[in-house]
């Protein structure tokens, strides 16, 4: 059976017994409940006529059950007025998967929970999936879950959308944990679970419909672009053996093209119109690089053009660094190095590593063989992640190649 | 990002404890372990049978020694660990030093290597 229908059912279905009950908790349980059965079910008894309206009465049932175990003198009158209504006697409202979405999103949640609130109430993955997608055990999830809607509870937060003074704040973290979803799926290798893997897709499902939802808004289209535009890359960003390969060094032909014509041609018309934000110049950036046919023929003055603007609008310690690179490949591995010296010698621990990485390929690129190697070095021991550091100690090994065989030369400043 | 935190033991002070409080310790540390499984963030952990069971082993020149013992000959020895899933470096941190075992010998925080690339 193809799970794709319970996906794409089960925000509308917990949408519409959220919003008739008013228990938010209880109603994503019922939901995850009717998902569970359905997916035992359909396969042997078919699809039914009405799917959202079946999913809808089970979860209903659940619910039910689930307020009358709560035992209180309260619940129980609350549940002397729960009827079952018809099945599909409601069409939900496509803004309640935006409120939905919201929910998921509320700042009072840790970003973990974020994450795995909105995959399996908007994205209607199953506790399971979540949990071997970011390496941990179910029950380890399914509490971060429950936690996550104990939060919701907590914050007072009800299910409707944010008031209009608050909501572009919160479509900006709704954005950064979706940018957060597609980043853990992206930045798995091959090597890794296909679930973990498939957490690029489902984030850009997901922001395709938030697109769909919001259609004028200027950041949801750049994060998409965005997706598209590094999802493209995918097939090469790796070789055979696992190695990871650098963008410079990647076989553009591996590039999925229609992604890539999908993901330009939105920015594009995205940039005409709409008011200019972070993941729109992110997305920009991604397609000045994907028109390019080779690395060398890639336009870094405009890439540098849009870094500026993007330092300007957002800074970040990551900007800074890709910037740099910009800088050195319009201006020279020189002026690249001296914009990093307005780093500083930043040793926030999650950046250190980027920065003596970036430094090292920039001093390799100025002839500075020695410190360039000892920077290899110095990164591959920081990072954590296994693929980098591969690459960084075949740096560094190449580089101590290359100076075993040449003559010792004078060391520039 | 994932961590282990790493408990490293003094075998003489721990023998030298009284079992009142070494029950003190082990129930504090089963509180903060249920705490941890509350808030998602224990990946896993466990305790290690006492060093002196300890066996140690290497191979040179195809030749294998296995000694009685801890590979490292130190006051110290590992008694147990624990994984975690935690939003920062400063988090894991905190959860070590409330770990018992902090207020009588050391524990020691390392970060886990993960299979993912970095963006590229």
């Amino acid at each position: 059976m193809d799970e794709s229908i319970l996906r794409e059912l089960a925000p509308q279905v917990l949408s519409v017994v959220a919003r008739r009950y008013g228990r938010f908790d209880l109603a994503e349980d019922a939901t995850q409940d009717a998902l569970v059965a359905a997916a035992q079910q359909w396969p042997a008894e078919g699809v039914p006529e009405n799917p959202r309206g079946w999913l809808i009465a089970v979860a209903t049932r659940r619910l039910i059950d689930a307020l009358r175990a709560e035992a209180s003198r309260t619940r129980r009158e609350e549940v002397a007025s729960a009827q079952e209504p018809p099945p599909g006697a409601e069409v939900p409202d496509e803004d309640d998967t935006l409120t939905l979405l919201f929910l998921c999103c509320h700042p009072a949640l840790s970003p973990p929970s974020q994450l795995a609130l909105t995959l399996r109430a908007v994205g209607g993955l199953t506790t399971a999936q979540i949990a071997t997608a970011f390496l941990v055990p179910e029950a380890t999830m399914a509490q971060r879950i429950s936690r996550a809607k104990a939060a919701i509870a907590d914050a007072g937060a009800r299910f409707e959308p944010p008031g209009d003074d608050q909501r572009s704040g919160r479509l900006r973290v709704v954005l950064h944990v979706l940018y957060l979803i597609f980043n853990e799926g992206y930045t798995a290798t091959s090597g890794e679970q296909l679930q973990r893997r498939e957490l690029a897709r489902e984030a850009i499902r997901l922001t395709r419909m938030t697109h769909r939802l919001l259609p004028d808004d200027g950041e949801v289209a750049g994060l998409l672009a965005l997706m598209l535009l590094t999802h493209a890359r995918t097939r090469a960003r790796e070789s055979a053996d696992g190695t990871l390969i650098p963008l410079a060094e990647q076989d553009r032909s591996d590039w999925d093209r229609a992604l890539v014509q999908e993901g330009v041609a939105l920015i594009q018309e995205t940039l005409s119109h709409a008011r200019l934000g972070p993941y729109q110049l992110q997305a920009a950036i991604a397609a000045v690089h994907a028109e390019a046919p080779t690395a060398a023929d890639t336009d870094w003055r405009q890439v540098l053009k849009l870094y500026d603007l993007l330092q300007a609008l957002a800074p970040s310690p990551v900007v800074a660094l890709n910037r740099a690179v910009a800088v050195a490949m319009v201006d020279g591995p020189r002026a690249g190095l001296e914009s990093l010296d307005a780093l500083g010698d930043d040793h926030r621990v999650a950046q250190h590593h980027r920065l003596a990485a970036v430094r090292a390929h920039l001093r390799e690129m100025a002839g500075d063989t020695q410190a360039a190697l000892a920077g290899y070095e110095d990164a591959a021991r920081g990072t954590t992640s296994l693929a980098e550091r591969r690459y960084l100690q075949a740096q560094a090994e190449r580089l101590r190649g290359d100076v075993e065989n040449r003559p010792a030369a004078p060391t520039t400043g | 990002m994932r961590y282990i935190l790493l408990i490293y033991q003094n075998t003489e002070a721990w023998q030298a404890m009284s079992q009142e409080d070494k029950e003190v310790l082990m129930h504090t540390a089963g509180d903060l372990v249920s705490e941890l499984t509350a808030s998602g963030e224990l990946v896993g952990g466990e305790g290690l049978a006492d060093a002196s069971q300890a066996r140690s082993t290497h191979v040179r020149d195809g030749v294998v020694t296995v000694t009685d013992g801890p590979f490292l000959e130190a006051k110290e020895a590992l008694a147990g660990y624990c994984i975690v899933d935690v939003a920062t470096p400063h988090r894991a941190e905190e959860i070590a030093t409330r770990w018992p075992d902090a207020q009588y010998w050391g524990m020691e925080i390392r970060a886990l290597m993960h299979g993912g690339g970095e963006e590229g």
